[in-house]
């Protein structure tokens, strides 16, 4: 009951906000969806304490859906720690949204769809987190992904803002095309998509190969690379990376909430949930370590030069993704989930702290026209440090630190222990961790730091957010100092097994969260270096010498544009994707639709045609036509029959 | 009520014809009399198709309601339905109220012919999915399309000549293949029976060209790439609800065609061919969703998202799988729904607007915000979003051609993302963006009649998505028994034939 309670309130908010919103008015249709989330949300924590400290799993039966032969697929919610873990992270994240958005959407005139789309994906996200069967997961995944589209577009007059919801859709598919083969692949080997059936009968596949499009290939690393293919599309990995920056059209708040907290971590949750199958490709998790690493270094140097303030934030998002699927990939799923956690906290704290900072500039979100910002929004600037401290790590080892101190560390120690070849995971985390410390700081000095270079009407306009937005800030703000710290041992201390129950599945030789806890003594500080000498340099250029960005992408200028450019990622899948896609389907159209078929067709037309034309009438001239030719076809047969003696 | 006396197919089947009849004698200035008529007409047909599915027995995978008269010599007047043609005959009665409630204003002229040509179309129809008789299915199947013509040529858009003709003699070919074809299978069983000639073992060769001469009949009608190109041209030039008909139950008369005559009847053949249909049907997929890409044309755009469609159909029918045959059957009730309401979705603003341009449009949702959120729902349904039954029976076919060849599913699964690309495109350049246009100014939201035609389709979309129970449970036992003779069939071949 408490189970369906928590995933259906949002929907139910969602339906009484998106139908009756015009009829019941805004305030009512933004109380409602609020008071639903927040609901669903203690609920949650009470089954987190249930699930994840007591050991009760669970698993409700909804209703059948997809039935057909061997196919056997229902609705129902499966609720082990795992399940907890994401239920308090979607519900928490998504209610403190809800929250804040009655204050920064209060200018809006659509705000009944605005928060029925909230809730709507807060229902989607639940019902990927609490699937069973790989379908309803899938049914979540693209539901997400629907909400996702609608609210990136919800400026709809925007054309940047349709373009962006349209790209973040289409990519997401791309990924969906991988995880719909994976699910098909699975079904075809297994008989079933049921998750319990797949884990247990998965071993019975290790060492087997089957045939995919003309290949011998290794059933499991097949399986699992297809379907990592869909987390890499939803978690924005490299290569699918393309529409997460892009999708920062979207309002702040759905920002924080489903491009930062909640929906691409997607990706990370389900490698996690499939572990059973994932531990028994240990191919297919060097790949995923492989992409995760490339992510979380790539997206860390393009966030080091962008200068809108969402997007330094969006690339340091698809870089920390990176770091959770290094996790997943050495077979560390705890450490991942961990960090999920944590970033969902300080992330969300990032972002909605920088909604307040363009709420106050009335909309503005280019960094060079920011600065000195500290004195007008000091709560903002707080909380802002607070998350910047959390994001890159900030702690003693062996001692304390805040959030992201405990979870990301860790994720580096793990790196370092799985061995993977010359360190590359380890060594790429560690520079990514120094990228991060800098760009992270870049923002808070340039935003808030130095004097000012917003124009005089903004800057002294520059005000203070209303306490509905600062209050989720404050509470986010106290996940991401303690969130760490408390956690630390439930998800990846020594324990971790009695806590993860058989959520997480680790394969036999599979010893890496005890080994991650042996590591030498150096790796424990090397990311607390690369934090430091980060900051150092942020100091230096931002701070003490203010000309020193500009001078430095003088002298690195091709570098620079590299970076500034995305890798040029956007213009290679143009060339490569859209523009081949359009004059292909042109070509097609006039050249073999028209030309070749039509062509023939009219040709044939024009000589029966002429006939016609001058005996009949135009319009009715063919009915006619065809009437008569169906007769004598008809006496035809009849005839027929009567010569073989029937009538 | 039980009506297991009543000739039940026979009432569905001819009652639109009396409706048709009755219009007949009206005067001909009463067209608010004749649209009431033909809508009575259509209700009531609907409700009395109810009680076949209200009758049915679903774990029965025969033919039930089976009538049986002597009509010409071996030509029988036999009419019965099965778990698949159920479901068609249900779709029809239920899609033809809301044709004839879209033609409502639209329609201005010769009102009553009108009428008349829907009424007798509905009956020939739904006499297709209840024949059980070669020829009597030849009768509703060809004759089906003459009021087809008219309603294309005498209510259609300026263009109708050449559309119309495009459409005869595609169909014109196929249809004569089909009845020489009907013509050996009678001198081979002598019988025109369907249920006997279902459990006739033909000869392997003979199979093949039998195979071939429906082949082309069905394939013009599914539409399947390259036959297709009649199709956007007769969408583009119909009136709204002849667009309705066309796509959501004409096209559907190849689907069912293969699922009744060409697997059962000539199983050596199928598969054999079966590489035919899968690379037609891949290129249907892939190419067609390409074309919709760079269409202008609303209605074209559509016409050609229904090839791609119809292109998982063809593709799971001949997978020969449950999942494969299921969804090819789901996905044909369910572009049923969808391709009708995305017509009638086109024919409100082309009633509004009078122009089928896309770039006539743009930021309509300004004005007209409950007609955006149910367009929503449809190109979403379009796209096979879970949730939406546009996507059960995607992803049953692909489930299905997965078992049966890896390649086929890989690349017609690409079909998935360039759906997305052509619908949201669509979506995003009538609906969303700025509003500037001054003609789109005076633009008013659905009327109470619009809501009325669309919302029973977004419910079943919806509830189809969720809970498609319904619709698989009645096909299960005839898709079965459909799978497993048409194994059997092939495995005593294979036996034969390795025979020492």
């Amino acid at each position: 009951m408490i189970y369906t309670a928590i995933v259906f309130l949002p929907l139910l908010g969602a339906l009484v906000a998106g139908l009756f919103g015009r009829l019941i008015g805004d305030r009512p249709s933004e109380l409602v969806t609020t008071a639903f989330l927040l609901i669903a949300a203690v609920l949650s924590w009470v089954v987190f304490v249930d699930v994840a400290l007591g050991h009760n799993t669970a698993r409700v039966p909804l209703m059948r859906w997809v039935t057909s032969g061997e196919l056997d697929t229902a609705w129902a919610l499966k609720i082990d720690t795992l399940t907890a873990v994401m239920l308090v992270v979607v519900t928490t994240v998504s209610s403190l949204v809800h929250l804040y958005s009655i204050g920064y959407m209060h200018e809006d005139d659509s705000r009944p769809r605005f928060f029925a789309y909230l809730s709507l994906f807060t229902f989607a996200m639940l019902m990927l987190v609490t699937s069973d069967n790989l379908l309803q997961m899938f049914f979540g995944w693209e539901g997400v992904g629907l909400a996702s589209y609608l609210l990136i577009g919800f400026w709809y007059k925007k054309p940047s803002a349709n373009a962006a919801a349209i790209k973040a859709f289409v990519v997401n598919r791309v990924g969906d095309f991988g995880f719909a083969l994976g699910i098909f692949g699975l079904f075809y080997v297994f008989k079933t998509i049921n998750l319990d059936a797949l884990f247990a009968a998965a071993p019975s596949a290790v060492g087997k190969t089957m045939n995919f499009v003309g290949y011998d290939i290794d059933i499991l690393t097949l399986l699992c690379l297809l379907l990592f293919m869909g987390a890499m599309g939803k978690s924005a990995q490299f290569l699918l990376h393309t529409w997460l920056p892009d999708a920062m059209e979207g309002p702040t708040p759905v920002s924080a909430l489903i491009h930062a907290a909640t929906m691409v971590t997607a990706g990370v949750f389900m490698v996690a949930r499939l572990s059973p199958l994932f531990e028994l490709a240990p191919t297919a998790l060097q790949f995923v370590t492989f992409i995760g690493a490339i992510t979380a270094f790539f997206a860390a140097t393009v966030g080091l030069v962008q200068n809108d303030i969402k997007r330094v934030i969006a690339y340091s998002t698809c870089s920390q993704l990176g770091y959770m699927f290094v996790a997943c990939g050495v077979g560390a799923y705890g450490v991942a989930i961990f960090h999920l956690f944590t970033h969902a906290f300080f992330k969300a704290l990032l972002f909605l702290g920088a909604g307040s900072v363009i709420h106050a500039m009335h909309h503005e979100q280019d960094m060079r026209n920011m600065g000195g910002l500290a004195p007008k929004i000091r709560f903002t600037w707080i909380m802002m440090l607070i998350g910047t401290l959390a994001l890159t790590g900030v702690g003693i080892p062996h001692l304390v630190g805040f959030a992201g101190f405990h979870s990301k560390d860790g994720i580096i120690e793990a790196a370092f222990a799985a061995h993977t070849a010359h360190n590359y995971a380890f060594w790429l985390l560690v520079i990514a961790a120094f990228m991060t410390s800098f760009y992270s700081w870049r923002l808070i000095f340039l935003t808030f730091h130095g004097p000012t270079r917003a124009d005089h009407h903004a800057f002294d306009h520059a005000h203070e957010s209303p306490p509905v937005m600062l209050v989720p800030l404050a509470v986010l703000a106290v996940g991401a100092v303690l969130a760490g710290a408390v956690f630390t041992e439930f998800f990846i201390g020594h324990h971790y097994k009695e806590f993860w129950g058989p959520a997480l599945f680790e394969a036999p030789d599979n010893h890496v969260m005890h080994a991650m806890h042996e590591v030498p003594e150096w790796v424990r500080w090397a990311p607390f270096v690369a934090m430091l000498s980060g900051l150092g340099l942020a100091y230096l250029f931002y701070i003490v010498s203010p000309t020193l960005p500009a001078r430095t992408a003088a002298a690195f200028r091709p570098l620079y544009l590299f970076f500034l450019n995305k890798w040029y990622f956007d213009e290679l899948y143009d060339f490569l994707f859209v523009r081949p896609a359009s004059a292909i389907g042109r070509a097609l159209w006039k050249g073999v639709d028209g030309a070749v078929i039509d062509g023939t067709i009219d040709g044939t037309a024009n000589t029966v045609g002429w006939a016609t034309t001058k005996v009949v009438k135009l319009q009715t001239g063919y009915v006619f036509h065809y009437a008569f030719a169906m007769l004598i076809g008809i006496a035809l047969v009849i005839t027929y029959f009567m010569m073989k003696g029937g009538i | 009520m039980n009506i297991a006396n009543a000739p039940i197919l026979t009432i569905v089947t001819f009652l639109p014809i009396a409706g048709a009849i009755f219009l007949a004698f009206l005067p001909r200035d009463a067209t608010t009399n004749a649209r009431y008529v033909a809508l009575w007409t259509t209700i009531i047909t609907f409700i009395v198709s109810i009680l076949i599915w209200t009758n049915f027995d679903s774990s029965n995978a025969g033919f039930q309601f089976v009538e049986d008269r002597a009509w010409l010599g071996p030509i029988k007047y036999k009419m019965g339905v099965d778990g698949i043609s159920m479901l068609f005959v249900i779709l029809t009665t239920f899609l033809m109220p809301l044709c004839i409630l879209a033609s409502w204003n639209s329609i201005e002229h010769r009102v009553k012919e009108y009428m008349i040509a829907f009424l007798v179309l509905e009956s020939l129809m739904i006499g297709v999915f209840c024949a059980l008789d070669l020829v009597l299915f030849y009768l509703f199947f060809e004759g089906g399309l003459i009021p087809m013509f008219l309603i294309i040529g005498v209510w259609g858009g300026p263009r109708r000549v050449y559309a119309s003709f495009k459409f005869f003699l595609y169909t014109f070919l196929g249809s004569v293949l089909m009845l020489i074809a009907m013509m050996s299978m009678y001198a081979f069983a002598g019988t025109t029976d369907i249920p006997t000639l279902m459990t006739t073992k033909f000869p392997a060769d003979m199979q093949w060209w039998l195979w071939l001469a429906f082949f082309a009949s069905f394939a013009v009608k599914m539409p399947m790439w390259p036959l297709h190109t009649w199709l956007p041209d007769a969408h583009v030039e119909a009136p709204t609800a002849g667009s309705v008909v066309l796509a959501a139950i004409l096209l559907k008369m190849g689907g069912y065609g293969f699922l009744r005559f060409s697997l059962p009847m000539f199983p050596l053949a199928s598969q054999e061919l079966a590489p035919l249909i899968f690379s037609m049907s891949v290129i249907a997929i892939i190419a067609t969703s390409l074309i919709a890409l760079v269409q202008h044309d609303i209605k074209k755009l559509i016409a050609y998202s229904s090839v791609a469609h119809m292109g998982y159909v063809t593709m799971g029918i001949f997978t020969f799988t449950t999942q494969g045959v299921d969804g090819a059957i789901f996905q044909m009730l369910s572009h049923g729904i969808v391709s009708a309401a995305l017509f009638l979705c086109v024919g409100v603003v082309y009633d509004r607007m009078h122009t089928r341009e896309i770039s006539a449009y743009g930021g309509i949702v300004e004005r007209m915000p409950i007609y955006a959120a149910v367009f929503m729902v449809f190109t979403m349904a379009n796209v096979g979003l879970p949730g939406t039954s546009g996507f059960v029976g995607e992803f049953l076919t692909l489930l299905g051609a997965f078992k049966a060849n890896t390649l086929v599913a890989a690349l017609a699964t690409v079909g998935v993302i360039l759906s997305a690309a052509y619908a949201l495109w669509l979506y995003r350049r009538v609906v969303f963006g700025e509003l500037t246009k001054p003609a789109l100014q005076k633009l008013t939201d659905m009327t109470p009649r619009e809501i009325a035609i669309l919302a029973p389709l977004v419910v079943l979309t919806v509830l189809f998505g969720f809970y498609p129970a319904p619709v698989l449970d009645v096909t299960a036992a005839s898709v079965k028994q459909l799978v497993s003779n048409y194994e059997a069939a092939v495995n005593t071949a294979t036996a034969l034939a390795t025979a020492p």
